[in-house]
C-alpha cells in the first residue's frame, strides 16, 4: 500500500504537487492520470525519496522508502527507462542493482528473460530502443520481487504484443496480492489494466475512485434504443420519468430509466425492439471532462471527441 | 509469461557491515562494467610508462652536468604524471557525473537512499582501484625507466636509494588524491564539464596567478597552491628551498580533496534528483 498525505512540492514558482492526498491499495493496479506537467512523476519520485516534499509524508506498506535497508526488495520502480548507463550491458546493469540490495546475482537473467530480453542480456543498454529500455526498467523493478511496483508510463514505446504483455504482468502481480501503481497516457488502455484510479490536475487530486464507479457517473451514459414504435415508446418511457430525445437516425436517447425496465416497458406494451444498448462514455471521455479545467498545455484549436463506447 | 512467483521472501536479517559490502560489490561492478574506466586506466599506464621511457632515452642523455646534478631523478622519470593526472582527473569526476549525466543516479538512489553511504562506498571503491592501478603504473614506469636509461647517465637511481621508493609510491598516492579530489567536485557540481573544467582549473591555474603576485608572496602562498603541494611527494631529494616537505605537502593536497569530498558528502542529501 502506498499512503500519500498532503504531499506538496515546488520547484520555485511551480506548484508541483499541491496538497495530494491518495492511497494506492495492494492486490489491485491502480491508475495514475492527469495532464502534462500534472506531477506524476514528481509524485512518483518523492515516493522513492528521490525529491523531498516540501510538505506532507508519502509512506510504502507504512514506512518511509527512505527508512527500507534494502529498498529494491520493497519497491519496483520504473520511472525514465532511458536513464541507464548506455555503456554497460543490460546483465551487467541488474548485477550491480542486484548486488546493492544483496539480491543473488542469478536473478539478473531471471528476470531478463521474463521480460524478454534474454537474448539481448550482454548487448550495450545504450544501443536499446525506447522499447527495449522499457524491458529493461521493469526487469530492473521486478529484481528484488517486491511487493510495491512502480511505473511510470511504461507502455511508452512497446509494441502491441509488449502492450499486451505488460497488461497481463500487471494484473498478475496485483492477483498475486501485490501493490502496482502506474501511470499511463493510454487511456484505452489504462481501461483494460487498472482497477482503480487517482487522477490529479496541476497537483491537485481530482478523483480517487474505482474504474467501475468513474465509468458508471459519466454524464454521458445514456441507453440506445431502437423501436417501431419509437414515438409511444418515447411517450411512456417520459411518463415514467426518463428523458428521452431522438437520435439523427431515430433512435431514442435514453437516460434516467436502465435497459432492464425499458426492455420491461417494452415487453408489456407489446413494442418490439430492433436495439437496446447501454453507451457508457469512454474512460477518455470521462478522463478530458474531469480534467479539462486542470490541463494546462493543451494545443490550440482542437476539440478531441471520441466514439461512445458500447458495453 | 509467468509472473514473479511470489511475495518477497522474507529477507535473511542481515548486519549492516553486510551492507556496506553489498554496496562496495555494486559500485566495483559499476566500475568495472563501462569501458571509460579501461580507456582511462589504459592511457595512464602509456603516459607514465612512454614519458618515462622517453625521459631515460631522449632527455637524461642530453643534460648538461650541472642539470644532471640538480634534476630530481624521479620527477624526471613520472614525467608522465603530466598527462596521466588528466585521466585520473577525469575518472574520479566521470565515476559521479556520469550517473548524473545518464540519469542512473536516481537508479542508484532509489536502491540506496543513504546517499551517504553510498558515497562512502563509491569513495571507497574508487580509492582502492585508484590506489592499485596508479601504484602500479608508477613502479612500472620507474622500473621502464631504469631499463631505458643509458649507463652512466644519472647516479642514485636504485629503488634502495634515498627518496626514491616513497617518491615513487608518492606518484600513486597523488593521483590517487587527485582522483578524489575530482570525485568530491563530481558530487558537488553533478555536472561532467564543470567537474572536469574546476579540477584542472585548480591545478593549473593558481600557477599561473602566482606568477602575477610579487615575490614575496608568491614565496607565502606558493607551496601550498594544489599542483606544488600535491607534487612534493613523488620529488626524491628536494632541491627548492620553498617546497613543502613532501608528506606535508601531501597532507595539503589531501586537504583540498577531502574538503571537495566532505562538501558533497554534505549536501548530496538536500538535494533533489
Ligand atoms: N526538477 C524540476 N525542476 C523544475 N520544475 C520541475 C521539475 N520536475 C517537475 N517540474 C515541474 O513540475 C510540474 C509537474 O511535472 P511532472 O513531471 O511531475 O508532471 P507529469 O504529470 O509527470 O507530466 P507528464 O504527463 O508530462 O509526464 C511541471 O510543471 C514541471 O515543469
Ligand atoms: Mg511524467
Amino acid at each position: 500500500m502506498i499512503e500519500a498525505v498532503t504531499l506538496t512540492k515546488h520547484y520555485g514558482a511551480v506548484k508541483a504537487v499541491d496538497g495530494l492526498s491518495f492511497t494506492v491499495p495492494s492486490g489491485t493496479v491502480t491508475g495514475f492520470l492527469g495532464p502534462n506537467g500534472a506531477g506524476k512523476s514528481t509524485t512518483m519520485r518523492m515516493i522513492l525519496g528521490l525529491d523531498t516534499p516540501d510538505a506532507g509524508t508519502v509512506t510504502v506498506n507504512g514506512r518511509r522508502y527512505a527508512g527500507y535497508r534494502r529498498p529494491l526488495r520493497e519497491v519496483g520502480a520504473l520511472l525514465d527507462a532511458k536513464a541507464v548507463a548506455g555503456g554497460r550491458s543490460a546483465r551487467n546493469h541488474l548485477r550491480w542493482l542486484a548486488a546493492s540490495n544483496g539480491i543473488p546475482a542469478a536473478r539478473a537473467d531471471e528476470v531478463l528473460r521474463q521480460v524478454g530480453l534474454g537474448s539481448a542480456a550482454g548487448k550495450l543498454v545504450g544501443g536499446f530502443s525506447l522499447g527495449m529500455a522499457q524491458r529493461l526498467g521493469i526487469a530492473a523493478a521486478l529484481l528484488g520481487d517486491p511487493p510495491v511496483l512502480m511505473f511510470d508510463e511504461p507502455v511508452n514505446g512497446l509494441d502491441p504484443e509488449g502492450v499486451a504483455w505488460i497488461r497481463t504482468l500487471l494484473k498478475a502481480l496485483a492477483a498475486e496480492g501485490r501493490t502496482v501503481f502506474l501511470s499511463s497516457h493510454l487511456m484505452s488502455e489504462m481501461a483494460l489494466t487498472a482497477d482503480r484510479l487517482v487522477i490529479i490536475g496541476r497537483g491537485r487530486l481530482i478523483a480517487q475512485t474505482s474504474m467501475a464507479d468513474l465509468l458508471a457517473e459519466g454524464t454521458g451514459n445514456h441507453i440506445r434504443v431502437r423501436a417501431a414504435e419509437a414515438a409511444e415508446l418515447a411517450t411512456a418511457l417520459t411518463g415514467r420519468g426518463a428523458r428521452v430525445t431522438t437520435e439523427p437516425d431515430g433512435a431514442l436517447r435514453v437516460t434516467g430509466a436502465t435497459a432492464d425496465e425499458i426492455g420491461e416497458l417494452a415487453r408489456v406494451r407489446g413494442f418490439g425492439l430492433a436495439e437496446l444498448a447501454e453507451q457508457q462514455m469512454s474512460l477518455e471521455q470521462r478522463y478530458m471532462e474531469l480534467t479539462h479545467d486542470a490541463a494546462e498545455y493543451t494545443a490550440a484549436g482542437t476539440a478531441p471527441t471520441a466514439a461512445l463506447s458500447t458495453k | 509469461m509467468t509472473a514473479a512467483t511470489v511475495l518477497a521472501p522474507p529477507s535473511a536479517p542481515t548486519t549492516r557491515r553486510g551492507d556496506f559490502g553489498n554496496l562496495l560489490r555494486a559500485e566495483f561492478i559499476k566500475l568495472r562494467t563501462v569501458r571509460s574506466t579501461y580507456w582511462t586506466l589504459l592511457i595512464a599506464f602509456a603516459a607514465n610508462i612512454g614519458f618515462a621511457v622517453l625521459a631515460a632515452s631522449v632527455i637524461a642523455p642530453r643534460l648538461s652536468a650541472h642539470d644532471r646534478a640538480q634534476v630530481d631523478v624521479v620527477q624526471l622519470a613520472l614525467a608522465g604524471i603530466h598527462l596521466s593526472q588528466i585521466a585520473y582527473g577525469v575518472l574520479g569526476a566521470l565515476v559521479v557525473t556520469g550517473e548524473y549525466g545518464s540519469g542512473m543516479i536516481r537508479a542508484t538512489f532509489a536502491a540506496v537512499p543513504r546517499r551517504r553511504v553510498l558515497l562512502a562506498a563509491k569513495a571507497t571503491v574508487f580509492t582502492g582501484v585508484t590506489l592499485v592501478t596508479a601504484t602500479a603504473s608508477t613502479f612500472a614506469a620507474y622500473l621502464a625507466f631504469q631499463a631505458a636509461l643509458p649507463a652512466n647517465t644519472l647516479s642514485g637511481t636504485a629503488l634502495s636509494a634515498p627518496g626514491i621508493a616513497r617518491a615513487v609510491a608518492g606518484g600513486g598516492l597523488y593521483l590517487t588524491a587527485l582522483g578524489l579530489l575530482g570525485f568530491g567536485l563530481g558530487v558537488i557540481l553533478r555536472s561532467s564539464a564543470g567537474a572536469i573544467a574546476t579540477v584542472f582549473g585548480l591545478l593549473f591555474v593558481p600557477p599561473l596567478l602566482l606568477d602575477l603576485l610579487p615575490g614575496g608572496w608568491k614565496n607565502d602562498v606558493g607551496p601550498y597552491i594544489p599542483m606544488e603541494a600535491g607534487n612534493q611527494v613523488y620529488v626524491a631529494v628536494q632541491h627548492e628551498a620553498v617546497a613543502l616537505a613532501p608528506w606535508t605537502g601531501f597532507a595539503v593536497f589531501c586537504a583540498y580533496a577531502a574538503v571537495a569530498v566532505a562538501t558533497g558528502l554534505a549536501v548530496i542529501n538536500r538535494r533533489d534528483v
